[in-house]
């Protein structure tokens, strides 16, 4: 039964998360928060790490990853079932009846909305990301706040490089700096 | 596009399966992979049949590339062809982050390995601060998207609002926002 409930969770979240991997982030913290024992909203930036520095779709691999949190190696693949599950089925259902769909008025008309929302989504899950590395009770942590600023600078100027070299870069500092936990 | 008895199951589900392996990051990082693999070597659709579905990808729910996977398969075999590019797509990942989840469930109490992930943590806010901005570039064109932007993370941070809701009331004020303009016109 709690296979079954964890395929649903993320059936749910495949159905609502729209617009790249990145969409699912504020589902997972959202789980958190009504599943508890599952997923802790401090190990969500871990998962995130793990999902940008491996190959594959990140939204698949946070969702392996939660699931196999949750439930082990099979809650692994239960979750990751039922998140691709709505697409198969919505795909299906477009392939067969609907040839033009990216191109209807009202879809781009609803996208209008939704991709504002989704940058509101993706922002919130970024502050509950923030506040879990950056803060400790109402402080803010000194060291793990100016790497983040450095370490913003340097992305925005340097565009091209894998996130996962900057990852990387992050464990390394913390290991040389020692990083106080 | 090639007829549809020149493609197996089995090369469906492969070269979806390299796709997984080889695309770090999904959504627009698998497209180059993607090209590579359904037009340049399998000539299964045409530069243009890609980039369509593509777009198909990303304005249907769920994760953009397996959308893709399973609109490629289901025109050249089916349902089951659908199934197969998307089980090819996904393989990978169950397998890889299966391993390093087991793994790291081992470690994670490790001084070092916790030391480490406190400075990745930190990269990796970064690295979603920079995906905020360029989204907002893209996203954020006017005062009522700017308005909805807004009233998305305050309901989220502060009232706690479930996404699927945001997800909902966004879909209808784009279609409203929308139609209001129109009738101004």
């Amino acid at each position: 039964m709690m296979y079954l409930e964890l395929f649903w969770e993320f059936f749910k979240i495949g159905l609502f998360s729209l617009g790249g991997g990145l969409a699912t982030l504020p589902f997972l913290y959202n789980l958190a928060v009504t599943h508890p024992h599952w997923i802790a909203a401090h190990d969500i930036a871990d998962m995130l790490a793990i999902s940008e520095s491996t190959p594959g779709p990140i939204g698949i691999n946070m969702a392996t990853y939660a699931g196999f949190q949750a439930l082990g190696p099979l809650g692994g693949f239960v979750a990751t079932m039922g998140l691709v599950c709505p697409s198969i089925l919505i795909i299906l259902i477009i392939a067969r009846f609907l040839g033009q769909f990216d191109q209807n008025k009202y879809v781009k008309h609803a996208f209008y909305g939704l991709r504002a929302a989704v940058v509101g989504l993706i922002t919130f899950a970024g502050l509950k990301l923030f506040s879990v590395t950056m803060l400790d009770g109402s402080h803010l942590r000194l060291a793990e706040s100016v790497l983040f600023v450095v370490m913003l600078v340097f992305i925005l100027f340097f565009k091209k490089i894998h996130p996962l070299f900057w990852i990387i870069a992050g464990a390394v500092i913390a290991l040389l700096l020692q990083f106080p936990l | 596009m090639k007829k549809i008895q020149d493609v197996t199951l089995w090369q469906l589900f492969f070269s979806f399966f390299k796709i997984g392996a080889f695309t770090y990051g999904g959504g627009y990082a698998m497209l180059p992979m993607l090209m590579r693999e359904v037009i340049d070597k399998h000539h299964w659709a045409t530069e243009e049949e890609v980039l369509d579905i593509y777009a198909i990808g990303q304005v249907t729910p769920g994760i953009i590339a397996v959308n893709t996977a399973t609109m490629i398969g289901y025109r050249k075999r089916g349902v089951l062809g659908a199934l197969a590019a998307t089980f090819g797509e996904v393989a990978p990942s169950l397998i890889i982050i299966t391993m390093l989840a087991a793994i790291l469930h081992e470690v994670r109490d490790s001084l070092l390995v916790q030391r480490a992930f406190s400075g990745i943590r930190v990269a990796v806010c970064a690295l979603i601060t920079q995906s905020v901005i360029n989204l907002a570039k893209k996203s954020l064109i006017d005062l009522p998207t700017v308005i909805l932007f807004l009233a998305t993370v305050v309901a989220t941070m502060v009232f706690s609002l479930s996404p699927i809701w945001v997800v909902v009331c966004a879909i209808l004020s784009g279609l409203v926002l929308k139609q209001i303009k129109r009738e101004s016109l």
